[in-house]
């Protein structure tokens, strides 16, 4: 009987820790979409989507944030280019090549990347990326290329992490049935274990885009933050998480609904992510 | 004629032995099997053929095994050149996760064989060796992994074949198949002999008894006997072998 009830109630408390997570997604949504819609209704969407001048001071405002979706997705496609095959090669490197003594130090070391915070790093890239790109393209330093290795090291760790751990998960039986047919182990490695790691390295590329798209604070750092459409990738850019960041604490009224309907877009992009995330594992439970 | 000759070689796990002095011939067109109880080392042996046991952490040999004159474990040997002339069926069906067709090409491909006709080629015929070639004629573009584990067999069968072996290594082959594809795959492998040299280890001695042409008997790490099938099990010479093929123990 009294097994019972302790068993009743340790279930309640399971389920409310549960609820707490659910509910604090709902509540977000709720804050989220309910300050940010209504703004879109009365500002138009296309408006504010299309819109390529974002003045929040003038008179009339404008509100448009087409400049920081570009900036958003340029810098996430160009953190994707440098981070992917970097660390998908460090993830195989970790798994198939590496000496157990160094693969002491090198695992720990990927862990820390990210456990550091992200200011940390903004901090990093204002001390040696911005000097390096002041020297090579002149201006401030502070551009697109800068956010693009910045991000590109950043989401390095998510997916090595993933990616070495979809290597290690595939069948020995794959790469011993490679040699056996005289493949060398580089071979085997690259044309057969990573090939069937695939839908794990997906979805860690989805992450490390999730999280590039995200990023905020180190981005703000160095990024020039000029909200116009970019012309070349040595020009300064802003994006959504920044929009919302550099304005937040003095906007009223109007500007700070655009800005909260901005953390709308953003996430509007984040359930994209999550939802083609979450089609990748199906697929793959399916299989 | 000897295909493979063994002599005096010693197989160490660490410090365990797991091999004894091992001499055996391998003939060349026949059909030799291993037969023991588990632990009795014929997976070691079968597996220092082709050199698989290098991937063993711990693993020291002594001794020689000479494929025609050559002699595997020399400095200068080739391993990936060995592993294409002697070719291994797993106890699982291994597979790899792509196509049919891309299962057979891999080994031409790893070869440098490029031209799409000549592998066109090769994967045909290397599907028809393996008696599988009807069946999946018409999918070459399925997933390999989607056939059944009798068909799936076939396919690594079908793709060891492709790289052209000389010898063909098989390591209880039919232990996780049905007694249909299992009589398949034994068909097949009677068929095989007129082209290659097979090696099979096998549990089920009744499969050693109706495809091999020679048998060894392997018991704590030593060969106790080998002889022609017929005579091992008709005649064996050994207490233990008689013991062991009566199913007294193991």
């Amino acid at each position: 009987m009294k097994i019972k009830k302790l068993d009743s109630f340790m279930q309640g408390v399971f389920l409310i820790s549960a609820l707490i997570s659910v509910m604090a997604i709902i509540l977000i949504g709720i804050f989220v979409f309910g300050g940010g819609i209504p703004f879109i209704a009365e500002y138009g969407l296309s408006n504010f989507l299309l819109g390529e001048k974002w003045t929040p001071s003038n008179t009339p405002a404008a509100f448009g944030i087409l400049p920081m979706i570009i900036g958003s997705v340029t810098v996430t496609l160009g953190a994707i280019v440098i981070g992917v095959p970097v660390g998908v090669l460090t993830a195989v490197f970790m798994a198939e090549f590496c000496p157990t003594k160094l693969y002491k130090v090198l695992k720990p070391a990927v862990n820390l990347m990210a456990a550091i915070p992200s200011i940390v790093y903004g901090f990093f890239a204002l001390q040696l990326i911005v000097p390096f790109m002041r020297r090579l393209f002149g201006g401030t330093g502070m551009n697109m290329l800068t956010v693009i290795l910045l991000l590109g090291i950043m989401i390095l760790p998510t997916i090595i992490g993933m990616s070495e751990s979809a290597i290690r998960a595939v069948p020995k039986s794959y790469y011993s049935g490679s040699l056996a047919l005289g493949a060398s182990h580089e071979r085997s490695i690259m044309k057969v274990s990573l090939p069937a790691a695939k839908s794990g390295v997906l979805s860690s590329v989805i992450l490390g885009i999730g999280r590039a798209i995200g990023e905020t604070m180190a981005v703000v750092l160095v990024a020039g933050n000029q909200p116009r459409i970019p012309d070349s990738l040595t020009q300064g850019v802003r994006t959504l998480t920044t929009n919302i960041v550099l304005e937040m604490s003095y906007a009223t009224g109007q500007h700070r609904e655009a800005l909260i309907a901005t953390a709308v877009v953003l996430f509007g992009f984040i359930l994209v992510i999550n939802g083609i995330f979450l089609l990748i594992k199906r697929k793959e439970a399916i299989r | 004629m000897s295909k493979v000759t063994i002599k005096e070689l010693n197989l160490f796990y660490g410090k365990f032995q797991a091999l004894h002095n091992i001499n055996l011939p391998i003939l060349k067109n026949e059909i030799t099997a291993f037969i023991g109880p588990s632990g009795c080392g014929k997976s070691t042996l079968i597996k220092s053929l082709n050199r698989m046991n290098d991937l063993v952490e711990g693993c020291t040999i002594s001794g020689e095994v000479k494929m025609d004159d050559e002699n595997i474990y020399a400095k200068e040997c080739n391993i990936n050149l060995l592993r294409k002339r002697v070719g291994m069926v797993f106890q699982q069906p291994n597979p790899f996760p792509m196509s049919i067709y891309d299962n057979i090409a891999y080994g031409p491909r790893t070869h440098g064989i490029k031209n799409k006709q000549i592998v066109d080629e090769l994967v045909e015929k290397s599907l028809r060796k393996a008696a599988i070639w009807e069946e999946v004629k018409d999918d070459l573009k399925k997933n390999a992994l989607s056939l059944s584990g009798g068909q799936q067999q076939r396919i690594c069968i079908a793709r060891a074949l492709a790289v052209d072996p000389e010898v063909l290594l098989m390591d209880e082959p039919t232990s996780a198949l049905d007694p249909i594809s299992t009589a398949k795959i034994e068909e097949l492998v009677i068929g095989l002999k007129k082209d290659y040299t097979l090696v099979i280890v096998t549990h089920n001695m009744q499969q050693a008894s109706r495809i091999s042409d020679k048998t060894a008997f392997f018991l704590n790490g030593k060969i106790i006997e080998y002889d022609e099938t017929r005579k091992i099990f008709t005649n064996p010479k050994k207490q233990e072998t008689e013991d062991y093929i009566s199913g007294r123990f193991g």
